[in-house]
Order: C-alpha cells, then structure tokens, then sequence
C-alpha cells in the first residue's frame, strides 16, 4: 500500500499499527508563520493529545497532518510528515489518498444532512468510488466501533441530522473509521458536546485505540489524562509563532512536567 | 405544551420608535406600495386595452395563428416562439453559467475570481441593444455555419430540420444572442449560492478523501439547487420579454414549426415594438392583450424565481 494508490482494502481485522511522525514542521498563513519546528511522533495504536492555549496553532498542525492545511488560500508549509515510512507531502503522494488513510473528525459535528445515518457511514467508500462488498456489515462495524450502533440500528434510514450532537459526532466518527484509516485526527471533538456524549466518546477512543493511531486536540486537560499517552503542549508567546514547550508520557506531563509553563497550564494557573 | 390556567394574557410589547426608524419605515412602506400600486395599474391598464379584442375574439386569441390588419388576431404561434427561444436560450446558458459559477467558487484563485466577478457584472448591466447589434453585426454570421453543420448532421432530429436555405433569422440564432444577456444574471445568483456552500460539509467530505469534483457533486451541487433553479427562472422570465435581439435578428412568422435552426420565429415584445407604431382601432387593442399575456407571464415567472431563490437563502444557515 502506498499513497499514490488509488485503491485501498477494507479489511475489517486489525492490522499492525502505523506510526504517524512530523519533523520541522512549519506554517505560514500567507507570511505570516504560525507554527516553528515542530517535532512530533504519534506511534502505532496510542492516542497523543495537543494541549495548549487558544491561537496557538494545534487546529493548524493537525491539519498539516492529513494535507487538509493547503484546502485555506495562501496556507503554506515546511517539513515532513512520515506516515508508513513515506512522505505524505512527497511528490508521488495524492492528497485524496493521503485524506483517506488520515482521518479526521471535526470540532462540530458535520455529518451530512440529507443523507441517512447508512448513507453517511458509506459516504467515505461512495466519494472515493470504492466498492463495498457488503454495505450493511460496513455501516454495523462502523457504527459499533464508534459506539452508536446500539442506538441508531432501527433507524438508519433517517437522516443524518436528526440525532442529537453527540450522536452526530460519533457518526463522523463512524463515517471516518468506514474507510479504515491508519490515523484518526480529532481536533475538539468534544467541545459541543455534553459531559455524557464526552464520556461515551472517550470510551470509543479508549476502545479504538487498539485498530489506529489517534491525534486529538483537546481543551479540556482531564480528557487529555483519561485518554492520552502521550501529551504534547503547544504554546505561541506573544508576536511569536506556535512551537512545542514540551511532549511526554500523560503522567510525566501532568505530574512531573520539566518547564514551569507546562505544569501552569496543565493545572489552570494559566490559559 | 399546554395553556397556563391561570387569566393572564400575554402583553402587548411597546416600544417607542425614534424619529430615525419612523421616517425610514415611512419611506420604506411608502416606496413598498408605490411599487404595488404602479404594477396594479399597469396591470389594469393592459386590461382596460385588451378587453375589446379579448371580447372579439375570445379564446382564440391565444390558440390561433394568424395576425391580419384588422383582425382576427392569434397569437399562439407568438407565444410559442417566445417560449421556444427563452428555452433556447435557457438551455445554452444554463451550463455555461454553472460551470462559471464553480470556476468562480470552486477553482479560482482569489484575484481570478474576484475579476471574472466584475466582468460578469459588467456584462450584467450592459443594454440589450448592444447585445443585439453585436449579435447581428458579429455573431450571426458566424452562427450560419454552425446552424448548417447540425441541420445535415443532426437533421433526422424534426428541431434541427431545415426546408430550404435560410438560416439567417431562426429562433436559435436569437436564442443564442440572448443567452448572452441572461448568462450574467444566473451565474451571479449560482455564484452566491455557491459560495455559500457549508464549510463543515465541505471539510467532511475533503478529509474522506474526496477530490474536488465529488466535493462539488456531493456538497456544492445539491445545496446550491434551489438557487440554480431559481437564477434559471429569473433568467426565462427576463428572455421571455427580451424585445431588441429579436426585433434585430428574426423575421417575423405567425406560423408554428419545430425547425429552430430556419429563419421565422417571433416573440411578443417584438411583435409589440414592430407593430405598434403603425396600428389602429381593434389592432391596438390586440397589442394591448399581447402585452398582457406576457406581463402575466413574466410576473408569474418572476414570482415563482423568487419565492425559489428565497427560500435556498434561508436554507443557507442550516448547517447540520
Ligand atoms: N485561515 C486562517 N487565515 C489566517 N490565519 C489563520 C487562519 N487560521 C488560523 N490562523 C492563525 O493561525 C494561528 C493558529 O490558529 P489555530 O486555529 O491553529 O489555533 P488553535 O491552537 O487551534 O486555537 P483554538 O484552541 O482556539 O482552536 C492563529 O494565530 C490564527 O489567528
Ligand atoms: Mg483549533
């Protein structure tokens, strides 16, 4: 499998795990640089949460991280990021297939409303002309992994707009996983969101975490100790660009943090 | 929920306007029922025009086919030629103005777009004469050719048939000059549409993997819809009135035939601006009923464009 392919298997068995890594990461609105050097390694079925102040840049990197950055006019970027042991901004690489493999869930749940909750699972397979040999199993494997199917399976006729935020949310969550991706980007998927709909999805996390690779931004620092392995603070001083403070293990982050800024953050004294 | 049981009534809000709002509510109402009452009496007016020939000739007016100095008259095959070269017309410039629209919304880069914009609007505002002496003097030459080529290549199909030579002053050519004119107006209206396609949606479908195409196909398109049909409407109701390019270029008939590519067409604005200089007596009163019949067409026409491209606006905040 490569990135340039223009098909892909949906083999619905856990495969070996992929490492997603950035090095000297860099990003520019127009010239203006947002983000410094960015290092970061998200390895093989762990979830590495972005934590940091409001403007700092973590919407930005992870959306370096599936090529979804170049979409804004005037984005621009510098670095690599490796995913499989090859570049996914190389020059042989497609960003459609790069998308696919990457996954991403929004911070406001964005499922497609005139489609059903079954059309929306099977969206990802429909937009990339894949055929899928048996659409029912896909859409209950999606739906179950996302921790939905039990309460949407009388109903995926209905459209896809018609389930409460939390319950969309997981259906973008399902809709990404139908195209088995390696990774699964997920900037503030719980900001919407109330404290029950974010406790079911940290469960789906917990649970996803052993089929991919999960990146998620999150604002809210006992989400990022209850779901993360691995945290990374992103921080941007004043009249400067976003750069990582410092990155380790959750427990080092919040316990024993290196840089008194990381451990102010991490326990509200600011931010 | 049900009704409180006890006997309070809800109040009646009151606000005082300041001076400001009142003479702008005043100049709005009043301008709003100026409009009203110079429609109404537009309308009455035709009215008042038309009833004698509409007495003589009754019904038949719209069904037959004939227009004589001093009756009877028909206008059937008018109208038909109206409708043929607004559809003409439609049909051609539908698609090219989708696919400006996307180009402007979708493919353009910023300053790109923002110049075809301008253009676009220029050529919105430009007078139908110049459109017609351009199609007259320039395009209908050059579109001779291309009529001939579908007549012997496409001719078993009966609308592009030809009996004889003349392919100067059909209904195509008109339509083609004038779908010059409302191609600006319907691509402005899917350009609005367009561009304000559900960024979420958008995102979503981006980061499944899709290319931009099925970006547009499966976001763009659908949501866009109403205002395609809508700015398709609006561009009908204004070719169904267009008067010069078909007072410039087709040769009047008061026959039907579905040859579209052979010179003879009309259409009621120009049958109007033709005839009425030199009519009298019953004669004045059948322009007067032409004019009525495409006044209420085109009304009919506009009204429903608008209600259509309304209601897509409303639906523009609903972002799921
Ligand atoms: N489309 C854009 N055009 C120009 N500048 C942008 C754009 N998007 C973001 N920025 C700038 O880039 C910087 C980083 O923004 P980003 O959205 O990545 O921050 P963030 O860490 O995700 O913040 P938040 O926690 O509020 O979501 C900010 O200074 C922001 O102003
Ligand atoms: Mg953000």
């Amino acid at each position: 499998m490569t990135l340039a392919d223009a098909t892909v298997t949906l083999s619905t068995d856990a495969a070996e795990g992929h490492t997603l890594s950035a090095s000297g990461v860099h990003a520019w609105f127009g010239s203006h640089l947002v983000l410094e050097d960015i290092n970061l390694v998200a390895e093989a079925n762990t979830v590495t949460a972005l934590i940091g102040p409001s403007g700092c840049g973590k919407s930005t990197f992870i959306r370096i991280l599936n090529r979804t950055h170049e979409l804004v006019p005037g984005a621009q970027m510098a670095g690599e990021v490796i995913l499989n042991d090859e570049d996914i901004y190389g020059p042989s690489s497609r960003p459609t297939v790069v998308r696919r493999h990457i996954g991403m869930v929004f911070q406001k749940p964005n499922p497609f409303p005139a489609m059903t909750i079954a059309q929306n699972v099977l969206a990802g397979p429909k937009l990339n002309k894949i055929k899928v040999t048996d659409p029912d199993e896909l859409v209950e494997v999606s739906l179950t992994r996302a921790g939905l199917w039990r309460e949407v399976k009388d109903r995926l006729d209905k459209p896809g707009g018609s389930l409460s935020g939390g319950q969309q949310q997981r259906l973008c969550i399902a809709r990404s996983l139908a195209v088995h991706p390696d990774v699964l980007l997920m900037d503030e998927p719980c900001s919407a969101l109330d404290p029950t709909s974010t406790r079911r999805i940290e469960e789906t996390i917990g649970e996803l975490r052993d089929l991919i690779t999960i990146v998620i931004v999150t604002h809210n620092m006992q989400q990022a100790e209850r779901v993360a392995d691995h945290v990374a603070f992103f921080l941007a001083e004043e009249n400067e660009p976003g750069r990582i403070v410092e990155q380790g293990s959750t427990a080092k982050i919040f316990e024993d943090a290196d840089d008194p800024r990381t451990s102010d953050y991490v326990h509200g004294v600011f931010g | 929920m049900t009704a409180a049981p006890t006997s309070v009534e809800p109040r009646l809000l009151l606000s005082a306007p300041t001076r400001g709002d009142r003479i702008f509510r005043g100049i709005l109402s009043g301008s709003a029922s100026l409009t009203m009452v110079i429609l109404a009496l537009i309308g009455l007016y035709l009215l008042s025009g038309a009833l004698p020939e509409l007495r003589a000739d009754g019904l038949s007016f719209f069904t037959s086919f004939r227009w004589t100095e001093l009756g009877p008259f028909g206008i059937g095959a008018v109208l038909y030629w109206t409708v043929t070269i607004a559809l003409i017309s439609l049909t051609i410039a539908l698609p090219v103005s989708i696919s400006l629209a996307l180009a402007i919304t979708q493919y353009a880069s910023a300053r790109v777009a923002a110049v075809l914009t301008i253009l676009i609007d220029l050529l919105a505002a430009l007078p139908s004469l110049i459109f017609g002496i351009w199609g007259l003097i320039f395009l209908q030459p050059r579109l001779v050719p291309v009529s001939e080529w579908l007549s012997q290549h496409l001719g078993f199909i009966p609308i592009f048939n030809v009996h004889g030579t003349n392919f100067k002053s059909s209904a195509f050519i008109a339509g083609v000059v004038s779908s010059l004119m409302i191609m600006p107006i319907i691509t402005s209206i899917a350009r609005e549409v367009f561009s304000r396609s559900p960024q979420g949606e958008v995102e979503a479908a981006y980061a499944l993997g899709a290319t931009r195409w099925s970006v547009i196909k499966t976001v763009v398109l659908p949501f866009g819809r109403g205002g395609i049909v809508g700015g398709a409407m609006l561009g009908l109701g204004r070719a169904l009135g267009e008067t010069i390019v078909v007072v410039l270029i087709v040769s009047p008939t008061f026959l039907i035939s579905p040859r579209i590519l052979e010179s003879g067409a009309n259409s009621v604005a120009a049958l109007i601006a033709l005839r009425i200089g030199e009519a009298h007596g019953i004669a004045v009163n059948a322009l007067m009923a032409a004019g009525l019949t495409l006044f209420l067409v085109t009304l009919l026409v506009n009204m429903i464009a608008s209600a259509i491209v309304s209601r897509s606006r409303s639906g523009a905040g609903v972002e799921l």
